[in-house]
């Protein structure tokens, strides 16, 4: 792999940019790997990438249906935070959010990090009350929040309205650390670091079965053939329920879409990321000067990646009384994507029923923020057979336990 | 959007009208079950990409409960019927045979 350097830029804009080699190759599959990963996108790649990085293990396939991160990777509003509650949350998304820190250096590709800063308003005294305490809690576990006043809020992002009628602002949960990246930028680059180290992305190619044998893994049955391999980890967002079948075992997960929109583009606004979760509406503004804009996700269960026009209404009309300056705005589009939610709406990292499967999935409606943590997590598990500290309390095992991971309470429904 | 007619009443609701209650005919072990009879019933769920069996409530109408078959690929509604069932009617499958051959049954 040509590293790409601002000496690259020179060499290239010297010799009319002919020597560019393809960020990633299109190999026709193996008949068999040591593992193969359903799903090219973030948390797949990841996974492959430190699966390769930290335990040398490169016989590896990703299998992806469509195209490299063309589902929720390319479809979410790339904020990343860890300002979470519960102990073995934080430590995930933090774990992801320091890997972000340093991502473009060790992938040598421009994911765009743009530690800005996160803001989850509080607008009822509830909310007060509980980010307060997930500011402790958050201070307890190494993660630098802290809860700061309506007067901090409006220096941060002077164009909020603090006193609206319905949702006066009353405080906010800062992370200075938390910010943005450029989504397909994360998916691109894995894909990079990933065919660099000799591991096989075979897109279009769409599994339609798990064999197996004895109670273990021993392949997939794909539309460009059977492929064996060792070991199979499942990282389909959306589609996990789809592949537990395949598998032959059901998972405490449903799906359903989550909706995002943009504006057209205006001068720069914002340079922060507000999430209001009572409202359940949240935004930042792209560098392209887009106002990208999330909601919540529907309550029924869809596979079709479009959502239901009202939610989008009902975000756009809570948005526009904390922020009266978009009222004018025209929204240029607006997509969906199907997220995995569980049954305590945390993520799942786990062994499963079938032998030397696993499976990595669930993260409902904050997949993106997590994928750098989830990949790293999701690697060890299946590099070592067995879970490791930071995948470990998100095993399948805890909804039999009841050892639930009860985020949605502290984070609402932006999670 | 999603129209449902409502059973209990008889308006053609859209969804704005309406509750999502998740999957429908779920058996509901109680006090004695097995551990993972439990689980099951609390969290597994099917999840198909396909024909998905339904509760929804009338919220904003009759508020009553009923249920729904539906297709989650492509948010076709195949019929509503009453709550008061633990299986969907006869007819109801037959018909969602006749527009999807390779289904595999309720």
């Amino acid at each position: 792999m040509r590293r790409y350097s601002a000496f690259a830029i020179a060499r290239e804009a010297l010799r009319f940019h002919t020597g560019w080699e393809r960020a990633w190759a299109a190999p026709e599959p193996k008949a068999d790997y040591d593992v193969v990963i359903v799903g090219a996108g973030g948390h797949g790649l990841a996974t492959a990438y430190y699966l390769g990085k930290n335990y040398g293990i490169t016989n590896v396939a990703i299998v992806e249906k469509g195209w490299l991160g063309g589902g929720n990777t390319g479809r979410n509003t790339t904020i990343i935070r860890s300002n979470y509650l519960q102990d073995p949350s934080a430590a995930i998304y933090e774990k992801a959010r320091s890997l972000y820190e340093t991502m473009s250096q060790d992938l040598n590709y421009n994911v765009m990090f743009s530690p800005r800063g996160v803001m989850m308003l509080a607008q009822t005294e509830h909310e007060i009350r509980g980010y307060q305490r997930t500011a402790h809690a958050n201070a307890l576990q190494g993660v630098a929040t802290e809860f700061i006043s309506p007067a901090r809020v409006k220096e941060l992002c002077p164009i909020i309205e603090l006193s609206g009628p319905r949702y006066p602002v009353l405080g906010a949960l800062w992370q200075p650390r938390g910010g943005t990246a450029r989504h397909d930028a994360v998916a691109w680059g894995y894909a990079r670091a990933c065919s660099d180290m000799g591991m096989h992305i075979l897109q279009k190619t769409e599994v339609s079965a798990v064999l197996q044998s004895g109670g273990q893994v021993t392949g997939v049955t794909t539309s460009k053939g059977d492929i064996k391999c060792k070991k199979l980890a499942i990282v389909v967002a959306g589609n996990s329920g789809v592949l537990a079948e395949m598998a032959g075992f059901r998972l405490p997960m449903e799906s359903a879409a989550l909706q995002a929109l943009v504006s057209e583009p205006i001068k720069p606004c914002m340079d922060v990321v507000v999430m209001a979760n009572t409202v359940h509406g949240y935004m930042s503004q792209s560098d392209k000067g887009e106002m990208v804009i999330g909601g919540g996700a529907d309550g029924f269960n869809n596979y079709t990646q479009r959502g239901s026009f009202h939610h989008v209404e009902e975000t756009v009309r809570a948005l526009i009384e904390t922020f009266p300056i978009i009222s004018r705005l025209k929204m240029l589009r607006q997509w969906g994507g199907i997220v995995d939610m569980t049954g305590d709406r945390s993520p799942i990292i786990s062994k499963t029923p079938l032998g030397n499967c696993f499976i990595d999935g669930g993260w409902g409606t904050g997949g993106f923020k997590s994928i750098p943590g989830s990949g790293w997590a999701m690697a060890e598990l299946v590099a070592k057979g067995e879970p490791g500290a930071l995948a470990a309390p998100f095993g399948l095992d805890r909804f039999k336990e009841g050892r639930f991971i009860d985020e949605s309470v502290a984070a609402g429904v932006a999670h | 959007m999603l129209l449902l007619t409502c059973p209990n009443c008889g308006i053609k609701a859209d969804e704005t009208e309406l509750h999502p209650g998740g999957e429908a005919h779920i058996t509901r072990h109680g006090a004695g079950a097995s551990d993972s009879d439990f689980e099951g019933y609390l969290f597994h769920r099917k999840n198909p990409k396909g024909v998905h069996f339904e509760r929804w409530r009338h919220a904003m109408g009759c508020g009553k409960w009923f249920h729904a078959a539906r297709a989650t690929d492509t948010l076709e509604v195949f019929g509503t019927y009453s709550a008061q069932v633990f299986e969907p009617p006869n007819d109801l499958i037959e018909k969602i045979k006749l527009k999807r051959p390779d289904w595999e049954g309720f």
